[in-house]
């Protein structure tokens, strides 16, 4: 990577951890950010059907700091077999998950099925002003510390020093009212910068 | 019926050829700009008025003012298509009051009076058992409030958003395709009689707004003012913000949007999917209406021009003599 232009003091770079945390991509003055704080996950389980042994299952969930969002359990009254089908829907740091598995397999659970979603919400807003001058971490981190909203992708074009900038920032949440407050908080904040931020026309539902 | 014609700009230029030229049931038996006028009950010479006012950049005689022609027994529909103010809505305003009072039907295309007293003036109109119709202050050649008045009865309308500025389309739509700055589009728009040389009532969102407030109050009886919606014009975007639209298969277009149940009147540049029906080119205008029975409806068509608004003008007059002529 060459890293050309004007970038501030304290600008954030990670580059390309292992667990794909940060990817910062140049090209020329545009900069794409793409950033992968949180998964969604969906696994279905087969265990025993006695007492306890779903409750023992989430326990290593909330150790890997996961956030259970459904679990899903029907019981067959047909079915012979001694053995319970669960599915989970969960949100879990990125990089947590292999952690995740062998606990759970270490419990002599089988794993029948898993999939992995980002978070299902995403939108697109574009901000045009001094981005940069305005401090832009900043920006992304009012919404990053909400905790139910992320910036996944941030591209910035800048025509010239002391211009005004122009920036496209994808933000993801796991519904429909998470994403109304994180458009609310950065509205907020442009706000407060002086920066005019172009919203995506809604489709009516 | 007879008809008198208040302004001949573009509008009043377009309604008084196409009276002329189509054989509709009307006599023009008046005609003013703001530098004079002419009655003649027998039928003004539309010929003659085009080349008077050619000639000494009058229609009709500076003897003979606007208001003269309102207080005359000479019409009994005023057609008021003068330039809008939006402050004041003057002098219109004071035209359609004084042709209401007399008992006159009155059709216009002027936005100030409108927006600033649609509600005064239609319990006026009521009140006179005469008809107030606007069809040509909102989306030009679409018939809107047609629409919303008569096609939809019994309807809920739960929302209204679309793009109501040909000059915004336009300078929209040149800064995607060619890469302009907004000051190079604007310009070009200035250059093609598109843009007025002072923009600010286009760019600043100000039109679309005095818009969304009249079809606010229409559909929903409301008495809202400009001063009720927030308004953001499209005069701080920049090429590269159209870029990066144009990366994700959208556009940016100026939208007018009102959603009683969220409390929302806006006006404001938003990012549309390429794909999206209110996606239009150049000076086009499109309107969704959302209902509860008919479900959404869009509807795309020129939002300004001579002859187009004209046909917005001659709906109204038609519907005018259809609901009251023969009436004592």
């Amino acid at each position: 990577m060459r890293a050309g232009g004007h970038l501030p003091r304290g600008f954030p770079i990670t580059v390309a951890s292992p667990d794909g945390s940060y990817t910062l991509i140049m090209e020329g003055v545009q900069i794409t950010i793409n950033q992968v704080v949180a998964v969604q996950v969906s696994m279905k389980l087969e265990m025993k059907d006695t007492p306890g042994q779903l409750v023992s299952v989430l326990e290593p969930i909330s150790a890997c700091g996961g956030n259970i969002i459904a679990v899903i359990h029907q019981r067959d009254p047909e079915s012979e077999s001694d053995t319970l089908d669960v599915q989970i829907v969960l949100d879990l740091p990125a990089g947590r998950l292999p952690a995740l598995i062998s606990q759970i397999k270490a419990l002599g659970v089988d794993i029948l099925r898993i999939g992995e979603e980002r978070l299902l919400h995403k939108r697109s807003l574009i901000m045009i002003g001094h981005i940069m001058h305005t401090d832009i971490s900043d920006t992304v981190d009012q919404i990053d510390r909400t905790g139910f909203a992320e910036v996944s992708e941030l591209s910035l074009m800048m025509p010239a020093i002391n211009e005004r900038s122009s920036a496209r920032i994808t933000i993801k949440t796991a519904n429909r009212t998470d994403m109304e407050s994180a458009v609310t908080i950065l509205r907020e904040v442009a706000g407060r910068k002086d920066l005019l931020v172009v919203e995506p026309l809604e489709e009516w539902a | 019926m007879r008809v008198a014609l208040l302004g001949f700009g573009s509008v009043g230029r377009g309604v008084a050829r196409m009276l002329g030229e189509k054989d509709l049931p009307f006599t023009l038996t008046a005609i003013a700009d703001s530098k004079g006028g002419i009655i003649d009950p027998k039928g003004v010479s539309i010929p003659e008025a085009f080349s008077r006012k050619e000639k000494s950049g009058s229609c009709g005689r500076p003897k003979l003012s606007a208001l003269d022609i309102v207080e005359s027994d000479a019409y009994d529909i005023l057609v008021e298509v003068t330039p809008t103010n939006i402050e004041t809505g003057e002098p219109a305003l004071a035209h359609i009051r004084k042709a209401l009072g007399l008992r006159r039907h009155v059709v216009t295309s002027n936005k100030g009076p409108i927006a600033l007293a649609h509600r005064e003036l239609m319990e006026l109109a009521r009140k006179q058992g005469v008809a107030l119709r606007y069809e040509a202050t909102v989306c030009g050649a679409i018939p809107i409030i047609h629409t919303l008045q008569h096609g939809l009865l019994g309807n809920d309308v739960k929302a209204l958003f679309g793009v109501m500025n040909g000059t915004c389309n336009y300078i929209l739509t040149r800064m995607e395709d060619e890469g302009l700055t907004y000051d190079q589009a604007l310009g070009e728009a200035q250059e093609m009689g598109y843009a007025e040389k002072d923009p600010t009532y286009d760019v600043k969102g100000l039109d679309t707004a005095l818009k969304l407030v009249i079809l606010a109050n229409t559909v929903w009886g409301m008495d809202t003012r400009m001063k009720d919606i927030q308004v953001t014009g499209i005069d701080l975007i920049t090429p590269e913000a159209i870029q990066l639209a144009m990366d994700q298969e959208t556009a940016i277009r100026l939208i007018g949007e009102a959603i009683p149940s969220k409390d929302l009147l806006r006006v404001s540049p938003r990012i549309i999917p390429r794909n999206h029906p209110l996606l239009v080119e150049g000076t086009l205008n499109a309107l969704t209406v959302v209902t509860d029975m008919a479900g959404e409806l869009t509807f795309i068509g020129k939002g300004a021009g001579s002859i187009e608004t004209a046909s917005a003008v001659i709906g109204d007059l038609l519907y005018i003599r259809e609901r009251y002529a023969g009436r004592p």
